[in-house]
This record gives C-alpha cells, structure tokens and sequence, in this order.
C-alpha cells in the first residue's frame, strides 16, 4: 500500500521541475553571471529557486529579492563558507536538494561554478553538464566542444542535472518589480578544514567587467609591450570598453592572466570586440566568436582574424590605434 | 614523501582544424594527429618537477581509452614519469565515457596506489568540461585545488595559488588532494631521444574499467555533433576613417 502511494507521489513529481540556481558573489555584490544562470533556469520551466552562501549574505540576497518569477532564496550566512570553498559549499547543496528535491542545479560557467558544480554531481552521483550554450527541453542541452568548432546536442539521462551555463548566452534576468521571500538554510556539518582559503589578489580596474562589457578591446603579440598596452586603455576609455587579450599577450607578461580571452579564459561576446594585434588562433576564436560585431587591426593581411572579423584593416597598430582613439 | 598520480588523455592535436562528420554523429579523429591533452602536459611536468624537488617518490600515469592512449602514457615516462596505467575503454564505449567514469577510475587507482596527491589537466581541449579533477577530489572526498598556477609544499598540506576570474587566489589544501594544472602552472620540458628510448623499457599495466570494478554505462546520449554557425566574410576598410564611420553606422559609437 505504502509504496504503491509513494510510487505515484513520485510519477507525479516528475512532471514538475524545480530548479536550484547557486548565487555567485563576493559578500558585497551580486555576480552578474546569477542573472544569466537565473534565465537559463527559467528556461527548465518550473519553479526556481537561488541559493546565496557566503560569510555575508545580506547584499547579494537583497539584490536577488526584488527579481521577478523567483520563488524562494535560501540563504546560508556563515564564516565556514569564507573563500566559497567548494568543500564547504557542497555539503549545504546537498542538503538543500535533500530537503528540496530539486531536479535541476545551475550555476554561471564561472571560476566558482566550474569548481563547485562537478564536486557536487559527483557526490550526487551524476554527470554534469559544463558550459551551455542553449537549453532544448528540461533534460535535452547544446554545448560547444572543440574550441567552439562543434556543437554537440545531449540528452542526460541522470535524474538530477547539474549544469553551469556560458553567460554569454543568456540574458541576464532582470532585478526589479519582484518580491522574493527568503528563508534561512542550517550550516552545520558544512565547516571544513579539507581546504582554507588563504587570500586573493584581484586586479583592480574601473572599467567595466571583462565576461559582461558590452564592447571589448583585446591586445595581442603585436603589442610588443605590457607599456604598449596603453594604446588600448585610452581607446577602451573612449569606448567604455574592457580590455581582453590573447594568451600570447598573457605569456609574454603584458597583462595578468585574467584578461585572457579564448577556450582556456574567458569566453566573451560583446556588441563589439576590436581585436589588435591579434592573429586569431583557434583557441583565441573560441572565447570572442560569437560577438556581435568583430573588428580586427593588424598589419598581416593574411592572419586568421580576417576571416571572422566583420571589418578588418591591415595596418599597423601603432599608427591606427591613436588615430582611431582621436577620432572617436 | 607523495606518491603522484596523474591523469593524461589522449586528444586530438590543439592545432588540428578539426571536421564535424558528414553524418552528425561526432568529429572524425581517423587519421589524425593526435597528442597528449596540453593541460596534461603541465600536470605531468608538475609531478616530474615535484620528485625532482624530492616531494614526489614514485609517479604513475594513467589514461583510459583506446589502445593508442598507450603512445601518450608512453610520452609521459618520457618525461619522468615511472609507470603507466593504462585502463582500457574503447569502442561506443569510449564514445560516452565522461568524466565521471573517468574520475571514479582515477579514485580507485588512487587508492590502489596509495596515491597523496593527483594532478590532472584543469581540461581537455576535446570535451571541454574542466570536471575531472573536482569529481575525483569528490569520490575520494579529498580537497581540491582548480586551476593551480603555482604549488608550494607544506606540512600535511599544500599551498596553491589558483587562477580565479578577477586575479588569484592562494589556498591551503589539505593532503591528500587533487590538483588541476592551468597553463601558467610551468612550461612542460620535451622528451629527449635518450629519455624516449629509456621510457620503453619502463612498465605500462594493463587493466579495464570492469577490472576496477567501476560502471561506465553512458550518462548521456549524443544527439548530434554539428558545424557552428559559420560567420560572413567582412570587409577589409582602407582607412581609420572608414572604420570610424562603420561603428558611427552600426551605433557603436
């Protein structure tokens, strides 16, 4: 009898998706990429709900509460989550689809992401999905492979989906005109000393972010100098553009690795990327293809960022570069 | 001192302009050139440079897949490496083995083996996923140390300095512990003639996935492997001039 009705609750169940977004911040602002993962979460159908974690909780959840569609924020304050450590982070997951029963877990395909979502498929016992790209139905994804020089369409046969979504692919969901009620989550058990987070070092910048900025100037080789980058800023300033770079800019020691653009950086698309200097390999391609706009400057007429770039000019940068910045 | 474990794969080469195939099933790989995933490289580099600092004792090499993984096993005991595991997946099999299956191997051969720490590309430059090492630091529910740019021994623990998306960040991990290797980690060294011919005479143990008892049965199901969208051909502009009033013309500015 007794499992007869809980068979039926369960087929019943199945019909309705409920869906786990992780809130990415850094205890003083909401992560732009939550927004993303919170449309791509919508797109699942279903109820979602946001998870914020983190010593302080308390800007993150008050920017996600006034989001539209939501239907609940659980939130986890406590110091044991100093650094988001993915070992402190995937016990009180786990809890939460315990408790929840969530069918889906999202989060941004971001350095937070990539490191906590496997960890918990893993101890869920499921195959995560990285990085996608486009959501076809609750349990049917594309994601890119190969650089980005294949889709690939999956249906993932696991009862739970753990997913973390390329940013760059979805809208960002707006905050503004909801009213989300949150709830507090229990944090015990979730204290680690498996891994202590020591400190960061973060490159600081008034431009705007990197993933998110609307255009992108990036440098590359043809730079010949971390002073020579210069060039860029002042034109990324006329543009309010972030500045990007390929990772022979990176090697070299023109600028820190996290300008880096491409398949083992960050994958941009802006309405506008200018890229100078750069030659297009196809692990730079793989991180700015799909922008809106492409232009490229650069004095090789025969270098592989030709053939994407909706406007080319074979110049040499030191010349074109101040021209351009005085005439914009 | 550690026993090192690290995990290669055998991929198509980075510089390979690779080709969907005709019939959407996947890309083809016959007859082309294939190498050791670059991320591996600088994990295995990382574990020889680890013993030669005398924090390493013995380091093994693992990779699951078909008969010619053998060749990138075989590179790296040309680096440094004493022995190769070679777990033997091929077929429709090897089509949908993940990382899962491929971290519940690596965890049980860690065990095996008595292994401190693991250290694996942070991902393969075929599927993309960046998973493998955090599911194996969570089957074996050890710490984990993505995208590692720099290791530096400690008591009982390890320091990591990790690329993160605004900067690094340093982090202490507990040993035993999994490591994935990001690019700026170390410069991996070429095999030379002499090491290539020694690494043949090194042992490479042969074993199944069955063998270790661990289940790959697909997780997921390939629908289609298809071309991106191929952008249009631009135009090349003579002057600033022209570039200024193409962006005045498309709202950039």
């Amino acid at each position: 009898m007794l499992s007869g009705c809980s068979r039926r609750i369960g087929t019943q169940w199945k019909r309705f998706q409920s869906t786990l977004v992780i809130a990415e911040h850094n205890n003083e602002v909401l992560s732009p990429i939550t927004q993303n993962a919170i449309t791509a979460a919508e797109k699942l159908g279903g109820e979602v709900s946001v998870l914020v974690a983190g010593p302080k909780c308390g800007p993150a959840t008050e920017a996600l509460a006034k989001a539209e569609g939501l239907s609940k924020i659980l939130v986890a304050e406590n110091d044991a989550f100093k650094g988001f450590t993915a070992e402190s982070l995937t016990p009180l997951i786990l809890k939460a689809i315990k408790q929840f029963n969530y069918t889906h877990i999202v989060a941004g395909a971001s350095a937070l992401g990539k490191s906590l979502l496997p960890r918990i498929a893993a101890k869920l016992d499921v195959s995560p999905i990285s990085d996608v790209i486009a959501i076809k139905s609750p349990d049917t994804f594309i994601r890119s492979i190969y650089a980005g020089n294949a889709l690939q369409t999956l249906t993932a046969k696991d009862k739970i989906k753990v997913l973390t979504i390329r940013g760059t692919s979805f809208e960002p969901a707006a905050l503004e005109g909801g009213s989300v009620n949150s709830e507090t989550l229990a944090v015990d058990g979730c204290a680690t000393d498996l891994t202590i987070f020591i400190d960061q070092e973060l490159s600081k910048s008034d431009r705007p972010e990197l993933a998110s900025a609307k255009v992108v100037v990036s440098g590359g080789r043809g730079l010949k100098s971390g002073d020579n980058f210069k060039l860029l800023y002042d034109l990324a300033d006329k543009l309010n553009a972030a500045v990007g770079a390929s990772r022979a800019a990176v090697d070299a020691g023109y600028v820190p690795n996290d300008l880096q653009v491409g398949q083992t950086g960050k994958i941009v698309a802006p309405d506008l990327y200018i890229a100078v200097g750069i030659s297009g390999a196809i692990q730079h391609l793989a991180g700015m293809k799909d922008s809106k706009t492409i232009v490229a400057i650069n004095k090789d007429p025969e270098a592989p960022i030709f053939q994407v770039a909706d406007y080319g000019l074979v110049a040499d940068l030191f010349k074109a570069v101040p021209e351009l910045t005085g005439k914009l | 001192m550690a026993r090192v474990l690290v995990g290669v794969k055998r991929v198509i080469d980075y510089a390979v302009k690779i080709r969907v195939k005709p019939d959407k099933t996947g890309v083809v790989t016959d007859g082309v050139k294939h190498s050791m995933n670059p991320f591996d490289e600088i994990a295995v580099e990382e574990a020889v440079r680890l013993k030669e600092k005398k924090i390493a004792s013995e380091i093994i090499a693992v990779s699951c897949g078909p008969a010619q993984s053998q060749e990138v096993i075989r590179t790296a005991l040309a680096m440094g490496v004493d022995k190769g595991i070679h777990v033997e997946v091929s077929g429709p099999d090897y089509e949908t083995l993940q990382p899962i299956h491929v971290s519940k191997i690596l965890a049980k051969i860690a065990q095996n083996e008595k292994a401190d720490i693991i250290i694996v590309g942070k991902q393969a430059i075929d599927d993309d996923s960046n998973q493998t090492a955090q599911m194996t630091a969570a089957m074996l529910d050890w710490s984990q140390a993505t995208n590692a740019s720099k290791i530096e021994k400690g008591d009982k623990h390890l320091t990591v300095t990790r690329e993160i998306d605004g900067g690094l960040e340093t982090i202490k991990c507990k040993l035993p512990t999994v490591i994935s290797a990001d690019l700026r980690l170390n410069e991996p060294r070429y095999a030379t003639l002499p090491n290539i011919m020694k690494a043949k005479k090194k042992p490479i143990q042969k074993t199944t996935p069955k063998d270790l008892g661990v289940d790959i049965s697909p997780r997921i199901q390939i629908l289609s492997v298809e071309e991106p969208p191929t952008r249009q051909a631009g135009a090349i502009l003579p002057d600033v001039d022209a570039l200024v009033g193409k962006l005045k013309e498309g709202g950039h500015i």
